[in-house]
């Protein structure tokens, strides 16, 4: 076999497998994209969407000739949801595999930690998930972008609504930890602001599957609102749990966030009639061309509707490669230069932008409301969209209140 | 500090002794094993959450959680008899350290397993249609499918103690768990004994998990924390000893229920604040003998 057709047979041969070897066969270096996340864990399910998110943004770009001649390449690497592992993960990428830029992130600690690793090794970073802390003093950074929503967002624009349109004497039940936290401090913050009463507020540590022992308190209490920001598979339990009380008819549910896998799994009989914001939900596709466009993609690769947090990671990847070709230039400076220079985007839900000071990009939300059994549309149609939240500054901290002058 | 009446205290303590039915279920079984073979089986929560995924798996398949009830401890307490039999049985004789670390070995593979089998995100199942709903109990109203879980429980333990406390197995059982040397020297075989009381053990985990299922979700590392909780139900209430067990169970599932009440914060803790204390004025547990294990 002559080199050249065993070169081009492996090539092919990879290609067949998937595997991203394939650009060594080619002239040019790729520009290479890390992306940690946590694949495994209690969070593996909205990872994997993430995953898939940023897959797609990739062969998009691939079959659109590339970016400045070059193909992308993304990375993905298992930070197990734990910090310590997330700063290896982002480590390796950035001084082994020498990757231009990093995407990724789930969980708000993670987070910081893979920020620490771009922040030393000056590269810019596109998070991906929420976090309060990511676009604020001190750990913000210019070339530190973040893509996602964040607690204070969400849970300002959610109560709002649910304090104007549910009722207005709530009860707040939150897991112990960072997102939980601020989720109830905005939530508390948003009832005294606008005449709400806050009848009680119950901590609870992260990953407890027992929510009983506290119950009766608040069904005595009568909320008109229970607000629960209870994530992943706390949230099945915290709301089979209050259904099993007899609560559900009593009270109106409304959480800061759907989450798109875990909402599926519990289905209908859980979620009927609980309300809760969400950054993306593919039945837009009926209303937004641009959601549609991305939502057909979505499913004509993977087979099943586009997720929540999918969708971050695919716009994540493509404002790293829309900076590339503005700045033309890979270098971690110039693109973030070049999306402070031209801020708006729009890649699968309608407008949204970097804010100059804090680099948060700004974009539509919207409350949405579980389906009751026998109403669902087909396998994935879990959700009725009640309202759009529009995108707007005013729902996260200040500039000063982040810390900049 | 809020006020409490007297129908949220009752309704709290019907919760707590929910909390601490299923806790007895896990303590005595690992109680049971513990007492006649030294095995510190830290496989019990995997045992647990096998017992809630393979409910699931039946309910999935016939629609009836009657079958999951029934059918899923004896998967599970089957699974245990090969484990014992072929992971645990050859090391009896050694160092107590080499069980726990098989155990401890294979707990890891199992979640893993799980996760693999079933996913990441977990699964749920629901009770049956007529245990459903809540039931007005005069003073509060509280979920059908808890009192039957305080009900089943009452009557598995009071098989199992008419089993140990009046059959000749259960004789052997105890005699084992006493002196085991001594009852091998009569002739009788402790091997098939030791298998029994593996299955049995785990058998009740299995019930444990299937029973919890509907009330907190199945996901792969639901036996991580309550394994712990289990264990230190099991020291509370002496090592080895059922009553003790059954007693420590109940107690720290109204402690903990209780302290929800006034210092929601505190309940987590309080778990091993009672276990501190206990430890501290009765060494070896609240039933526990002296001298086994130290």
């Amino acid at each position: 076999m002559h080199r050249r057709s065993f070169l081009a047979t492996t090539a092919a041969g990879t290609a067949a497998l998937g595997f991203p070897t394939i650009v060594r066969a080619q002239s040019k270096e790729p520009i290479k994209i890390g992306f940690p996340g946590p694949l495994t864990g209690p969070f593996a399910a909205l990872a994997n969407d993430q995953q898939r998110g940023a897959i797609l943004a990739m062969e998009e770009v691939n079959a659109a000739g590339g970016v400045l001649g070059r193909k992308l390449e993304v990375l993905f690497r298992d930070d197990q949801l734990k910090p310590a592992v997330g700063a290896q993960r982002t480590k390796e990428l950035i001084e082994n595999e020498r990757v231009d830029f990093i995407v990724g992130g789930l969980a708000a600690n993670v987070q910081m930690a893979i920020n620490e690793q771009t922040k030393r090794a000056k590269m810019l970073f596109i998070s991906v998930s929420q976090s309060d802390e990511i676009t604020a003093r001190p750990d913000a950074s210019p070339l530190t972008f973040h893509e996602a929503l964040n607690p204070t967002i969400t849970c300002r624009a959610v109560g709002r609504w649910a304090l104007q349109n549910l009722g207005q004497r709530w009860w707040i039940v939150y897991a112990d930890y960072a997102w939980g936290k601020q989720c109830n401090a905005v939530f508390t913050d948003v009832l005294q602001k606008h005449g709400g009463t806050l009848l009680g507020a119950t901590p609870y540590p992260l990953g407890n599957a027992e929510f009983s022992p506290f119950l009766p308190k608040i069904q005595a209490a009568k909320p008109d609102v229970l607000v629960s920001a209870t994530p992943g598979a706390d949230n099945l339990a915290f709301l089979k749990q209050v259904i099993s009380y007899g609560m559900k008819k009593e009270m109106r549910i409304v959480q800061p966030l759907h989450w798109i896998p875990v909402t599926k799994e519990g289905g209908p009989e859980v979620y009927a009639d609980v309300y809760a914001g969400i950054n993306f939900y593919w039945e837009l596709a009926d209303t937004i061309p641009v959601a549609k466009r991305y939502v057909e993609a979505y499913r004509k690769r993977f087979g099943t509707p586009a997720g929540d947090y999918g969708a971050y990671a695919y716009s994540g990847i493509l404002e790293v490669v829309r900076g590339v070709t503005l700045a033309k230039s890979t270098a971690s400076e110039a693109v973030a230069e070049a999306l402070h220079a031209h801020p708006v985007y729009d890649h699968y839900k309608g407008k949204q932008w970097w804010r100059a000071c804090d680099n948060k990009s700004f974009q539509d939300l919207w409350i949405v409301k579980g389906r009751e059994p026998g109403k669902l549309h087909g396998e994935w149609g879990l959700l009725d969209v009640v309202t759009r939240i529009p995108a707007d500054e005013h729902l996260d901290r200040t500039c000063v209140e982040k810390g900049f002058a | 500090m809020p006020d409490i009446s007297i129908a949220m205290l009752a309704t709290q303590l019907f919760t707590g002794l929910v909390l601490g039915m299923i806790f007895v279920l896990l303590a005595v079984g690992l109680s049971l094993i513990f007492g006649l073979m030294t095995v510190v089986n830290f496989a019990h929560g995997s045992f647990y959450m096998l017992g809630a995924y393979f409910g699931f798996f039946l309910f999935g398949l016939t629609g009836n959680f009657w079958v999951s009830l029934g059918v899923a401890p004896l998967m599970v307490g089957t699974f245990g008899l090969l484990v014992e039999r072929f992971l645990v049985r050859p090391l009896y004789g050694r160092s107590i350290d080499d069980p726990l670390l098989l155990t401890f070995g294979l707990s890891l593979v199992l979640v893993e397993g799980a996760r693999l089998i079933w996913g990441k995100i977990g699964v749920t199942f629901d009770p049956p249609r007529e245990l459903g709903q809540a039931v007005d109990l005069g003073f509060t109203r509280f979920p059908a499918y808890r009192l039957f879980v305080i009900g089943i429980t009452a009557v598995v333990l009071l098989a199992l103690w008419l089993f140990l406390d009046r059959t000749d197995v259960g004789l052997i059982i105890r005699a084992g768990s006493r002196d085991p040397l001594m009852v091998q020297a009569l002739g009788i075989d402790l091997g098939r004994i030791r298998l029994l009381v593996f299955g049995i053990g785990t058998l009740l985990a299995g019930l444990a998990g299937v029973l919890a299922g509907p009330m907190r979700g199945v996901h792969a590392e639901m036996g991580v924390t309550v394994v712990i909780e289990a264990f230190v139900v099991v020291v509370v209430g002496g090592m080895g000893s059922l009553a003790g067990a059954v007693l420590a169970g109940l107690m720290i599932g109204e402690v903990v229920g209780l302290t929800t009440l006034v210092a929601p914060k505190l309940s987590e803790i309080m778990v091993f604040v009672v276990m501190a204390v206990v430890l501290l004025v009765r060494p070896s547990g609240l039933l526990g003998e002296a001298g086994l294990l130290e």
